[in-house]
């Protein structure tokens, strides 16, 4: 017996989508655009993040070393840097003469310091050591073991000639309170967005379910139980969302296409084509499930004020 | 079978809408309730239905009281009646087979019940060739037809019908008396509430007179007096 009224509600919810062509229609097209919403969500907040991790990269620190360090002492220091847990592995060893091939290959159109270079004799460059944190917020505590460092070079003078952290300091500072900003603005928009499409969505099938008042009325004067009454709506709302979802994957499909080659070249090596097809199946389930997800429940609420009788 | 036992209604404005009211209706009974409009006659059907709760006295059907019952229990109880109502309220976006069904699927009835009973109710109101046509698509007496299809369609102990022919022609509302009438000689209790005269003198049958929340008369073959 309850195969068949199961049966009953999905077909009389098939049956009432089908019929109420337009207002089907309607709210279908109100629907796309709440998960339209939630899509663009997914995907600034992947372009957000991918841009700050894209900054993160950029910021390190540089530990200059003093031109008589010996190389075994510079990597007991990078092996033990890289022993902190606040560094991202690993740490780069630019060794002397890596350094002057790296500064001539930079200057090889600038006759006069290549000149100048020569003219001194010897390598007048210091070996460096590249450090990134996993973290911005960590560098201060990267520096201040730096600073801690007692190996000494043959001349008994330590190997660390200077980190530059300090003249970065501000800069570095800056940008983790900007990026601790944009994630935390970022988290608020989002929920905000999706806050407002939901309410519009369930507004939109209030609307539509309050056209159906009368009809629930003559249902519960029939002598039909809630859960029947309720059913046809509830299967009713959830078609409403699949397809939705079905039709605004659709769309994102030629619009990212379209943003693909601008967002590359804007947003360094992200393509929004590029990260909608890899990532198609979460958003798939995302979208469709957010649509049938609100679809039913928001038909669910809409027609509890008119069960009362 | 039914009792009214001493009912109000007053509603949160103070307005009276029943007051002290109490009657019975015997089964197989046919019973007119005439009145002005705000006479009281739709509010003492809703309390009949479960629909709205008395402010005092109680609604008994078979010795229950029907406001005692819950949800489930007032589901039950209504498929026990068939309401027919003025402006008809058939599902729109359903066929008039559909709209039949409905009842029956609500009642729990079997898909094969369902598909030898629709067409034969269909016949008995003289709708058997429209029975794939939406609401839209027929007149209102036809549509009148349909919804007393509806309502007696589960085979209920009462059929209550709310001005049936209130927008309805002479001609139809004829026809829609002559079939309650038949109803009612199958057996079923029939409680109609009506404006009009000349239905109430041509059936010869109890009337109760309602005016501002009491019954003022009620003759056992009563004529349309107020």
């Amino acid at each position: 017996m309850t195969w068949i009224k199961i049966k009953r509600v999905i077909t009389s919810g098939f049956f009432n989508f089908w019929r109420n062509g337009f207002i089907s229609l309607s709210s279908i097209l109100v629907m796309m655009v709440t998960l339209f919403v939630i899509g663009a969500t997914i995907f600034s907040g992947a372009i957000l993040s991918s841009t700050l991790q894209e900054i993160r990269d950029k910021v390190d620190i540089n530990v200059y070393l003093v031109r008589s360090a010996n190389e075994n002492d510079i990597l007991e220091l990078k092996k033990n840097i890289e022993q902190l847990p606040e560094v991202l592995l690993p740490v780069v060893y630019v060794s002397r003469d890596l350094a002057l091939a790296n500064f001539k290959k930079r200057h090889e159109n600038d006759q006069f310091t290549l000149q100048a270079l020569d003219e001194l004799g010897e390598n007048p460059l210091g070996a460096t050591l590249n450090i990134k944190a996993k973290d911005p917020s960590q560098y201060e505590t990267i520096a201040e073991f730096l600073q801690n460092q007692s190996t000494l070079s043959p001349n008994g003078e330590s190997i660390i000639d200077k980190v530059n952290y300090y003249q970065n300091k501000a800069a570095i500072d800056r940008l983790s309170h900007i990026i601790n900003s944009a994630n935390r603005l970022s988290f608020i928009l989002t929920v905000f967005m999706i806050i407002i499409s939901i309410l519009i969505t369930f507004n939109t099938l209030r609307l539509v379910i309050y056209m159906s008042r009368e009809e629930i009325s003559v249902m519960r004067l029939v002598g039909a139980s809630t859960m029947y009454i309720r059913g046809p709506f509830f299967v009713a709302g959830a078609i409403y969302g699949f397809i939705s979802a079905i039709l605004t994957l659709i769309i994102f499909y030629p619009i990212t296409i379209w943003l693909g080659g601008a967002t590359q070249s804007f947003f360094v090596g992200f393509n929004i084509f590029s990260y909608y097809t890899s990532h198609f199946g979460e958003i798939f389930l995302i979208i469709v499930g957010s649509g049938v997800i609100i679809g039913s429940i928001s038909s669910y609420l809409a027609v509890c004020k008119y069960l009362k009788i | 079978m039914i009792s009214f036992d001493k009912v109000s209604k007053i509603y949160p404005d103070n307005s009276v809408a029943l007051k002290d009211v109490s009657f019975s209706i015997e089964p197989k009974e046919f019973i007119s309730i005439v009145g002005h409009s705000g006479a009281g006659k739709t509010t003492l059907l809703k309390m009949f239905l479960a629909e709205e709760k008395p402010s005092g006295g109680k609604v008994y059907f078979e010795s229950v009281d029907i406001h005692s019952l819950n949800k489930r229990e007032i589901n039950h109880f209504r498929r026990k009646i068939g309401v027919v109502f003025q402006d008809f309220r058939l599902l729109s976006h359903k066929n008039i087979y559909e709209n039949i069904a409905f009842a029956m699927e609500a009642a729990g009835r079997s898909d094969e019940e369902i598909e030898a009973d629709v067409p034969h109710v269909l016949d008995l109101v003289d709708l058997g060739k429209k029975i794939w046509n939406f609401p839209k698509e027929l007149s209102g007496g036809e549509k009148q037809r349909v919804a007393i299809a509806r309502a007696i369609v589960n085979q209920p102990d009462i059929i209550i019908a709310d001005e049936p022919t209130g927008n309805l022609d002479p001609l139809n509302t004829h026809e829609i008396v002559q079939i309650l009438k038949k109803i009612n000689d199958l057996g079923t209790t029939v409680i109609l509430t009506t404006h009009n005269k000349g239905v109430i003198d041509s059936l010869g049958k109890r009337v109760v007179t309602m005016e501002n929340g009491k019954i003022i008369r009620d003759d056992k073959n009563g004529r349309y007096v107020i």
